[in-house]
């Protein structure tokens, strides 16, 4: 995992310095809550219906044990107690107080975090995949360039007011985990034909109101001038993007007034002048973070095969963790193992203190003191020994962070909604309870297989509805909350947009709607098909018949 | 008003004709696009120190062939939140190859500053009690940067690789 050095952690100390002379100035009447508003933005602090929230940067999703505990201190002595994964790989805390703050953010330097451009109009936290570096399908380590990337927008004094917000993702492998398809900036590796890795660029993807699948700018970018090809994208945006619209003001606005053609006509005339300038990545440096990622010390072991299904054999909930919660790793003998935070208990991605400290110890236990957070809200180990899975299993369970359902219709995305967000039409929360009560019966769960269900408050599309198997999105009617629902969406490598069902149902029918969508798919279903491939060959006709009636 | 130019106070000596239907006779003048396009001839005439204004619509490129007649270049923030001006004062400091003064009017808040001066700017218009202490501490609140832009300062990529060459050579 990437440590700071000496100069990484001064630019954060100077940093949290900075924002608690800000604080102060807010707390005793020098800068009116106008004037803060884009201070506090710049890191992370927001105002909502009752409270201000924190959102802490988890670059790529690496999180350390050390981290961990220092995030449930934060939530024990600053928050109530717990805090709240996103789907941007972030963490965020709903009930800080703003002098409590600066203190906050100095327990977080202390473990080399920070909420730098967490929010506002700049580059945000950069997201990958969350096996990275372990995934048996994986070209090269990603996190690599990952870092390398967070370094170059740290600050950068070009891109601090960007007409809206910007997020890139990356992934080194064919099989997307990181739904780089619908970000501003999408970098998928591909190896050309002389064998060498390098990026696909995808720009204009993005979620919100207005939704687009990214488009390919170039098929294929030399890894050493992926910085200042950004940085040409970035320059033509910051240009011309819309700025008298904040609806408007998305890169994928602009790709898709422009087309992407000119689009790339501009980018590139823009990266002629820069392409082999000083933003060139050489390859002594590519090495120097390379080797922060080198592997852990594993141990010389065989894949248990058989034995590994035989661990299971008396128990019907282990097998089914073992099926759904846990991953092949490229390590002969070892194996990943998600964390499911959609347990019936906790709204879908928070994590108490306690939970918070015991799972830092079981990392250090049994996955050499590391995890990682991926963007459907779970946790990950990623080097567990095959031979411990039904141990750490035990433990997990007593934790209640072992549910069987990672990718499965109860392992929802679901975004704060109504009950905490300002923005909010509905409520979203509620609806993810109802339906993982609907659907809570195991064998029901892994019969069903590979379906993801996405829910957001409002158009925001903070919990991904559109790229939701199921989508279901919040709306305000009259007064009342209403639930519209869209079918056959996808974050993956075939990234596509849900489409409309037709009129939405309220608060009280939405989790049976979700029955009647699964049921009709169990009807049409084929050669054990996922719910995906389904629809797609169906298509919406039947699933509008049970849901409305033939008309 | 009060204009900060190289870390100095200073009082401006540009008369903002901007706007004005006549060009004053003598001194120093900052005019628009227009003006210059439409007095250009008249305005080398003078044989005066000329700044030119751009609004945030008005990329550089327009002038790009000309800077050289200019002493002084103000980009206009019209709002705090417009960055344009940001990728402007690059493109006229590392490609135009502006040498002159790079004024920042308009909308500048202290704690823009750090981020405009590492664009190139090295004059700004303040508005503020306190000019002088307002820009001490914005110009000191960083002292690392990952990104390498117009005002030349090592990265902390460079930083590291020379630590490393120390390092090497007193192990010697
Ligand atoms: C509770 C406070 C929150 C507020 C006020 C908020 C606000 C917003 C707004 C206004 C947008 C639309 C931006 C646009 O389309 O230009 C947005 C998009 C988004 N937000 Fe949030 N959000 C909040 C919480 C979250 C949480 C908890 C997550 C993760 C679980 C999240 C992840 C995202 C994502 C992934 C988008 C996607 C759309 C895109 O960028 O294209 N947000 N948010
Ligand atoms: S989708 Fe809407 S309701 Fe949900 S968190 Fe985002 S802004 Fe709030």
């Amino acid at each position: 995992m990437y440590r700071y050095d000496e100069f990484d952690q001064e630019l954060v100390s100077e940093r949290v310095e900075q924002f608690g002379r800000q604080v102060t100035r807010r707390l005793n009447g020098e800068l009116n809550e106008d004037q803060f508003k884009p201070l506090r933005l710049m890191n992370g602090l927001y105002l909502q219906l009752h409270a201000y929230m924190l959102r802490i940067n988890v670059p790529y999703g690496c999180l350390s044990s050390r981290q961990l505990r220092a995030l449930a201190h934060i939530a024990r002595v600053y928050d109530k107690g717990f805090g709240h994964f996103t789907t941007r790989q972030n963490l965020q805390f709903n009930w800080i107080k703003l002098e409590d703050v600066p203190d906050a953010l100095a327990a977080l330097a202390e473990v080399e975090m920070h909420c730098i451009q967490s929010s506002g109009n700049c580059i945000r936290n950069i997201t990958s995949d969350q096996y990275a570096g372990r995934a048996s399908d994986e070209i090269e380590d990603p996190r690599v360039f990952c870092e390398i990337i967070r370094q170059w927008y740290t600050l950068h004094p070009e891109f601090a007011y960007l007409p809206r917000k910007f997020k890139i993702a990356v992934t080194g492998s064919p099989n997307d985990r990181a739904a780089v398809a619908v970000h501003d900036i999408g970098l998928r590796m591909h190896v050309n034909s002389a064998g060498e890795p390098g990026f696909e660029v995808i720009v204009g993807g993005g979620q919100g109101r207005t939704p687009h699948i990214g488009k390919t700018i170039r098929d294929w970018l030399p890894v050493e001038q992926l910085l200042s090809y950004l940085e040409a994208i970035l320059r033509v945006y910051n240009l011309y993007g819309r700025r008298d619209n904040i609806y408007k003001a998305r890169i994928k606005i602009l790709v898709n007034h422009l087309g992407i053609n000119e689009f790339r006509r501009q980018v590139h005339e823009e990266w002629e002048f820069i392409k082999d300038g000083s933003l060139n990545i050489p390859h002594e440096e590519i090495n120097r973070i390379n080797a922060y990622f080198a592997p852990p010390a594993y141990e010389k072991l065989d894949d248990l095969g058989p034995e590994l299904d035989g661990l299971g054999e008396t128990n019907d909930e282990f097998q089914a963790w073992m099926r759904s919660n846990v991953a092949e790793h490229k390590v002969a003998g070892y194996a990943i193992v998600n964390l499911s935070l959609k347990g019936p208990d906790r709204p879908p991605g928070d994590l108490t203190a306690d939970q918070m400290d015991a799972v830092a110890d079981l990392a250090d236990h049994y996955s050499f003191g590391e995890l990682r957070v991926n963007h459907r809200q779970n946790l990950v180990f990623v080097d567990v020994k095959q031979s411990e899975l039904k141990e750490l299993w035990g433990k997990l369970k007593s934790l209640g962070l072992a549910t069987p359902n990672i990718g499965h219709v109860t392992d929802m995305i679901c975004c704060p909604g109504l009950d905490y967000c300002a923005l909010a039409n509905a409520r979203s929360i509620p609806i993810a309870e109802k339906i993982t009560e609907r659907f809570e019966g195991l064998k029901r769960l892994h019969a069903i297989g590979d379906l993801t269900i996405n829910i957001s408050g409002c158009v925001n599309a903070c919990g991904h509805h559109h790229v939701g198997n199921i989508g279901i999105l919040g709306v305000d009617k009259k007064g009342k909350e209403y639930y519209q629902f869209t079918l056959g969406g996808s974050s993956d490598q075939n990234a596509s947009l849900g489409d409309r069902t037709g009129p939405g149902f309220s608060a009280d029918e939405a989790a049976g709607a979700v029955e009647t969508i699964v049921n009709t798919y169990l009807d049409v279903r084929q050669n054990g098909e996922p719910f995906l491939d389904a629809y797609r060959r169906v298509g919406m006709a039947p699933f509008k018949e049970a849901l409305y009636g033939a008309d | 008003m009060a204009l900060i130019k190289n870390g100095l106070l200073v009082r401006d000596t540009f008369e903002n004709a901007a706007g004005l239907d006549e060009l004053p006779d003598r001194g120093a003048v900052l005019v628009s696009l227009d003006q210059w396009r439409e007095h250009r001839d008249q305005l080398l005439r003078r044989r005066e120190r000329l700044g030119l204004l751009l609004l945030s619509d008005q990329h550089p490129k327009e002038i790009s062939a000309d800077v050289h007649y200019f002493d002084l270049i103000a980009l206009d923030f019209p709002g705090f939140r417009d960055g344009r001006a940001y990728s402007y004062a690059r493109l006229l400091r590392e490609r135009f190859k502006f040498t002159g003064e790079l004024r920042a009017v308009g909308d500048v808040l202290l704690e823009q500053l750090h981020y405009m001066h590492r664009v190139g700017f090295n004059s700004f218009d303040l508005d503020s009690e306190q000019p002088l202490a307002e820009w001490k501490t914005a110009a000191g609140e960083f002292s690392v940067w990952y990104q390498p832009t117009a005002d030349g300062r090592a990265t902390a990529t460079e930083l590291r690789h020379w630590r490393n060459e120390r390092l090497r050579a007193s192990a010697m």
